[in-house]
């Protein structure tokens, strides 16, 4: 039974969300029945997507609930999907975070709601086929079909400057994939498969007929689209621009998943396919991260605007990531993981409780506020919680991660583990001080003085995220017991490179 | 079998207290909201003297697994706690005067907004502070470190509608950061070379024989005096403290002087192995300790508002218990940090309750004569000014004599430690003795708007003596000052001794005119942290002059502050602009502000912002690449009304690419 159930899990978490958005669209264009059955339908996916954790073989290495058929003879393509360790948590933060930005839109997408939610979910699919496909091809396919829904939620459901902003976002990371596209192809023309096993196995025998020539070319392909997308330093000048615009569960399905989706593609394509390259070209890449780090948080600091300020803290908390992958460390790449999705709730919240204010006040310039939290304490305190969590506080999500990143880049390299150690200092700068300003002294401007606290939808939306928040920095064994097997069998081939370490 | 004691339940209780009222106080009445508050804090300080009681059965340390919190290939850090004579008394000093100041504070909060609010915050204090004294690896350490930094910084922002209020606990948060980072460096060497951060494990990792032996240790202890100097308050990372007496005054007593403030100093003895054997971190520990204590007490002089004053004393205080670690006096600074936790505490919250009686006036030259109208305030405060003052047989004359006199004889003390220490006795009665003299002798100088609202805190009018239920923990404390050195340093010593390693420790010679003879074997290395150095000297004699450094402060004090009021100001002219830069506090805050957040500022706004983000990449992309420009201008006319056609070419280009991109894969 369960065998048969393991087979097909990953496709049904996949294609729910798809299915759901075909039903509304055959469905009479009615907005609260839309909303309705959008949540359900992703709940739905949701709890189909617990089955991964629930089932997923901790002492087993490599892939899990597999599915490969043919799909295309030729060229040969397959429908190859499977998680491990690391992506099956990638799948579950997205499958968690798309009812809350169901929720989080409930009252405030009144205009073309079904379309919005169409949109929505087809996202969802297109973003849990990311972090699924085993097959190079499936995974651009989803990789680029991430990119329209994505463009269109900003362009048609944005405020302000939105087609700029989407058509900034759409080109920028459109050209970026366009190095992985040649990268994949030059790579099927060696091998003949697009399968991400065979391609491995092949690089890794060391029979690649010109490999050794194209590897740096082909490592950058790769690394060009992902550091785009993260966005590292300095590829990074999209993303605000898109966060401003864009509708509140645009930016957090945005920050929460989609700019993990380059830094699961560092570490499983990168990593996975030129250990060699990802070697190498570790030390500069470090020296990037590290500076999305610092920049990113000191730039953060003096952003006038919220949401501008939480888009460049995701550039920051980010560099994170790329700081522990390029680690090649147990505790790096532990704890790169662990900030995706740490990062992924507490900023996901962060932006949905910037697109509470501005439905109460339709802006996020900082100065615009001031006193809140004596007329929305509720609101405050979630605040407060999720910015807590964001800075690091121990027994909360973003600590572990951090001081596993961190941990591990100081045994890479010690000054670049004192560098990103000093992101804890920024990090409390720029939050605290924004909230100092949107929160503490009196209230300055009158139309504040009557903001209503937040409401039934908002609070569901709000809670599930401090809850995992809190579980996450508790109970991280929760989650590490699953990443800690996938890292150690990513890292396997840098141990036998041992002898060409760069690091130290 | 040892037996399990569930220490994991002293902390916990703390935090079932916070969640209550946190959650659901806002619903509760006062007394609801007291009566759980008190329960919880009552309970976990019952639980401590019950764990007390079963000490002696113990074989220390004694040692309680819960679970692995973090594990990540080979690391791995549990939720273990630690029982050792060490955070025995931090327990006992935590969760003792914790609880007579939650009591206090029933009476001096009672008549504010937020009331649920602030006991949340406090026992989410105790539950943090309590996790970081019953620790047993530095990771744990940090999670109590970090989390009473937060309750710290919700406590000090507790009147938030206030602006200083909500700067002073934003400033103390990030301040304290700047430490712990130094902390967290630290905790990553320890990893890389020790694999573990368990105090045992670290403690048998910690020698001289590892590769680059004590420059590593050197390193490490440095980086933790980092951190201690962040979370106590020592140069260059004190600023924060002064700003903290925003908080409501029983925070001021608990956090910011008794217990969260000496966290620095708990932790550098805890990590007694590492400094043991890095002479080099130890002498930066004394002499950050010593340069503190003067500074701070130099300040303290010059302040005119009550709490205030012993917020500069509290630093200057700290800074003699990081004298004591840097002689290896351990258990000496420990002492302190005890018989501190009573004075400070008391004086701080008698403090409060002048306040109380004059109706938020902090600010003491309106005040004077309070003597007869608030006797026992008077006479608690009297008991701790005595204290601290360092007269005998009180409290802080013990352990600061314990000090003094170790940091003198000690293998890592120096005369000047002591010259330094001593001066700055005389300058801790001088200005102690200055307040009480004002608050309490002369006439009084308020305005007789005792309905004056400083913080909207009190709201009754006529000067008048606290109620019932703040008195009762000021006796309380009153009578530990009093008594709580009589101990005697040399027992307390004795007790702490297995805490600071049995096998090393070696008894100090109790009697004056006892010291060794220059034949005597000092012991070679490593260096007994107890060990003493080859000095003639005669313990009375240091004790004397101490002794006459606090009476001379007392009598400097009564002659300007009692008799010639007319004095301090004429000296002040006299000094000019000398007085004026102590008046300013050397003016710190200004030189940290112009030399580091007005660069920090404007270079990220003009330099990164605009410089770098908008006007090289942004302006690079949208020049050089005119293509996409022209696309994007391209696209916006065929968005224009008809947002459809506009998904339809996004969706036309991105199949367009599929289908390039199979046309060249079947190439």
């Amino acid at each position: 039974m369960t065998t048969a159930l393991d087979s097909t899990i990953l496709s049904l978490i996949a294609f729910i969300p798809l299915a759901g958005a075909l039903l509304l669209l055959i469905m009479p264009r009615r907005d609260r029945e839309a909303r309705w059955l959008a949540l359900g339908v992703s709940i739905v996916a949701f709890l189909a997507s617990l089955h991964l954790p629930v089932h997923l073989v901790r002492s087993q290495a490599g892939f899990q609930f597999e599915i490969n058929r043919q799909w295309i003879s030729n060229p040969n393509i397959h429908y190859h999907m499977g998680v491990d360790g690391i992506s099956m948590w990638l799948v579950v933060l997205t499958t968690f975070l798309t009812p809350l930005c169901v929720l989080i839109s409930w009252k405030s997408i009144n205009d073309r709601v079904k379309e919005f939610f169409i949109i929505l979910l087809v996202l969802e699919t297109a973003l849990i086929g990311v972090f699924t496909a085993l097959d190079l091809f499936l995974f651009y396919f989803f990789w680029e079909a991430t990119l329209i829904p994505m463009a269109l939620l900003i362009g048609m459901y944005g405020h302000g400057r939105k087609v700029y902003a989407a058509v900034k976002f759409f080109l920028y990371t459109m050209i970026a994939s366009m190095f992985m596209l040649a990268a994949i192809l030059w790579l099927y023309a060696k091998t003949g498969t697009f399968d991400f096993g065979s391609v491995q196995a092949a690089i890794r025998s060391g029979q690649l007929e010109g490999f050794a020539a194209a590897a740096p070319w082909l490592f950058l392909g790769f690394f060009i689209a992902f550091a785009v997308k993260v966005p590292l330093f300095p590829f990074h000048t999209w993303l605000p621009d898109a966060h401003v615009e864009a509708p509140t569960a645009g930016s957090v399905l945005l920050a929460g998943v989609l700019l993990k989706m380059g830094t699961y593609g560092m570490l499983r394509f990168n990593l996975g396919l030129f250990p060699e390259q990802s070697r190498g070209n570790a030390p500069w890449i470090m020296v990037l991260a590290l500076i999305g780090i610092i920049y990113g948080a000191l730039v953060a600091m003096v952003q006038p605007n919220l949401k501008k300020l939480i888009a460049y803290s995701s550039i920051s908390h980010l560099g994170f990531v790329v700081l522990g992958i390029f680690s090649f460390t147990q505790a790096g790449l532990d704890g790169a993981t662990f900030v995706m999705l740490a990062h992924g709730v507490s900023t996901g919240a962060l932006f949905m409780l910037a697109g509470i204010l501005y439905e109460r006040r339709h802006t996020y310039e900082i100065a615009e506020f001031g006193g809140l939290a004596a007329p929305m304490p509720v609101y405050a305190t979630f605040f407060l919680f999720i910015m807590l969590a964001s800075v690091g506080l121990p027994l909360l999500n973003g600590f572990i991660g951090e001081f596993l990143v961190l941990s591990g880049a100081f045994r890479a390299r010690a000054l670049y583990g004192v560098l990103g150690a000093t992101g804890v200092i920024w990090s409390a700068c720029y939050l605290l001080w924004m909230y100092q300003r949107v929160f503490f002294g009196k209230v300055t401007h009158e139309v504040n003085l009557t903001l209503a606290d937040l409401d039934g939808s908002e609070r569901a939306a709000l809670w599930p995220t401090a809850i995992v928040a809190l579980v996450m920095g508790v109970a991280p064994l929760v989650w590490l017991n699953a990443i800690d097997p996938a890292v150690r069998s990513a890292l396997s081939p840098f141990t036998q490179l041992a002898s060409k370490v760069v690091g130290r | 079998m040892t037996p399990n004691l569930h220490l994991w339940l002293i902390p916990v209780l703390a935090l079932i207290g916070a969640a209550i009222n946190g959650l659901f106080g806002k619903r509760f009445s006062r007394q609801t909201v007291v009566a759980v508050a008190l329960l919880f804090s009552g309970a976990a300080f019952a639980f401590a003297l019950w764990v007390a009681s079963q000490f002696s059965s113990l074989t220390t340390p004694h040692i309680e697994t819960l679970a692995t919190w973090i594990r990540a290939g080979e690391f791995r850090a549990d939720f273990a706690f630690y029982l050792d004579q060490l955070s025995l008394v931090m327990l006992l000093v935590v969760t003792g005067v914790g609880f007579l100041i939650h009591i206090y504070s029933v009476g001096y909060m009672w008549e504010e907004g937020g009331f649920y609010r602030f006991f949340a915050y406090l026992n989410l204090f105790m539950f943090f502070m309590l996790t970081l004294v019953l620790a047993s690896n530095y990771l744990l350490m940090f999670i109590g470190w970090e989390g009473v930094g937060l309750a710290s910084y919700l406590l000090i922002g507790f009147w938030f509608t206030k602006d200083s209020a909500a700067a002073a606990g934003k400033k103390a948060f990030i301040v304290n950061r700047i430490g712990d980072f130094g902390f967290l460096i630290a905790l990553f060497l320890m990893i890389q070379h020790f694999g573990s951060l368990d105090f045992a494990q670290v403690a048998r990792g910690a020698s001289p024989a590892l590769p680059g032996g004590e420059a590593l240790l050197t390193t490490i202890g440095l980086l933790l005096m980092v951190g201690a100097a962040g979370k106590s308050a020592q140069i260059p990372l004190y600023v924060w403290l002064p700003d903290a007496m925003e908080g409501p005054t029983p925070v001021s007593a608990l956090i910011h002087a008794a217990t969260m403030v000496t966290a620095g100093v708990y932790m550098v003895s805890r990590s007694h192995v590492i400094f043991e054997h890095a002479p080099g971190a130890m002498m930066v520990v004394a002499i950050i300790g010593t340069l503190t204590a003067l500074f701070a007490a130099t300040i303290g002089m010059c302040q005119t508002d009550i709490k205030k004053v012993l917020a500069y004393s509290t630093v200057s205080q700290l800074g003699y218990m990081f004298i004591a670690c840097g002689v290896g006096a351990f258990s000496a600074g420990i002492f302190h940090l005890m018989t501190h936790a009573f004075f400070k505490g008391l004086l701080f919250l008698a403090a409060g309750s002048v306040i109380h009686a004059v109706g938020g006036e902090q600010d003491m030259r309106k005040m004077g004569g309070l003597r007869t109208k608030i006797p026992w305030t008077f006479w608690t405060m009297t008991a701790g000014t005595f204290a601290i003052a360092g007269f005998p047989p009180l409290a802080g004359f013990f352990s600061k004599d314990a000090i003094l006199f170790k940091a003198f004889t000690s293998t890592y003390g120096s005369w000047i430690y002591w010259a330094i220490g001593v001066f700055t006795a005389f300058l801790t009665s001088f200005y102690m003795f200055r307040q009480w003299f004002s608050t309490f002798f002369g006439e009084y100088r308020g305005d007789d708007r005792a309905d004056f609202h400083g913080h909207g805190e009190h709201g009754h009018g006529g000067i008048h003596e606290s109620p019932a239920v703040m008195l009762v923990p000021l006796v309380i404390l009153a009578l530990l000052s009093v008594c709580g050195g009589w101990i005697g340093s040399e027992r307390f010593d004795k007790f702490l001794a297995p805490a600071f390693h049995a096998s090393e420790f070696t008894p100090v010679v109790q009697h004056g005119a006892m010291g060794m003879g220059p034949d005597t074997v000092v012991p070679a290395t490593p260096v007994l942290p107890t060990g003493r150095r080859d000095v003639e000297v005669s313990e009375t004699l240091l004790t004397g002059i101490s002794v006459a450094a606090a009476l001379l402060g007392f009598l400097l004090a009564g002659q300007l502050y009692y008799r010639r009021r007319d004095l301090p100001g004429k000296i002040a002219r006299a000094l000019g602009g000398f007085y004026e830069t102590v008046l300013h506090k050397y003016y710190v805050d200004k030189i940290y502000a112009a030399v580091f957040v007005k660069p920090l500022i404007e270079g990220s706004t003009k330099l990164l912002w605009h410089g770098i983000d908008r006007d090289v990449i942004d302006a690079s992309i949208d020049n050089s690449a005119d293509g996409a420009r022209e696309v994007s201008d391209a696209v916006r006319h065929m968005q224009s009304g008809n947002i459809r056609s506009y998904a339809g070419w996004v969706a036309a280009g991105a199949a367009l690419v599929i289908l390039y991109m199979v046309w060249v894969g079947t190439r």
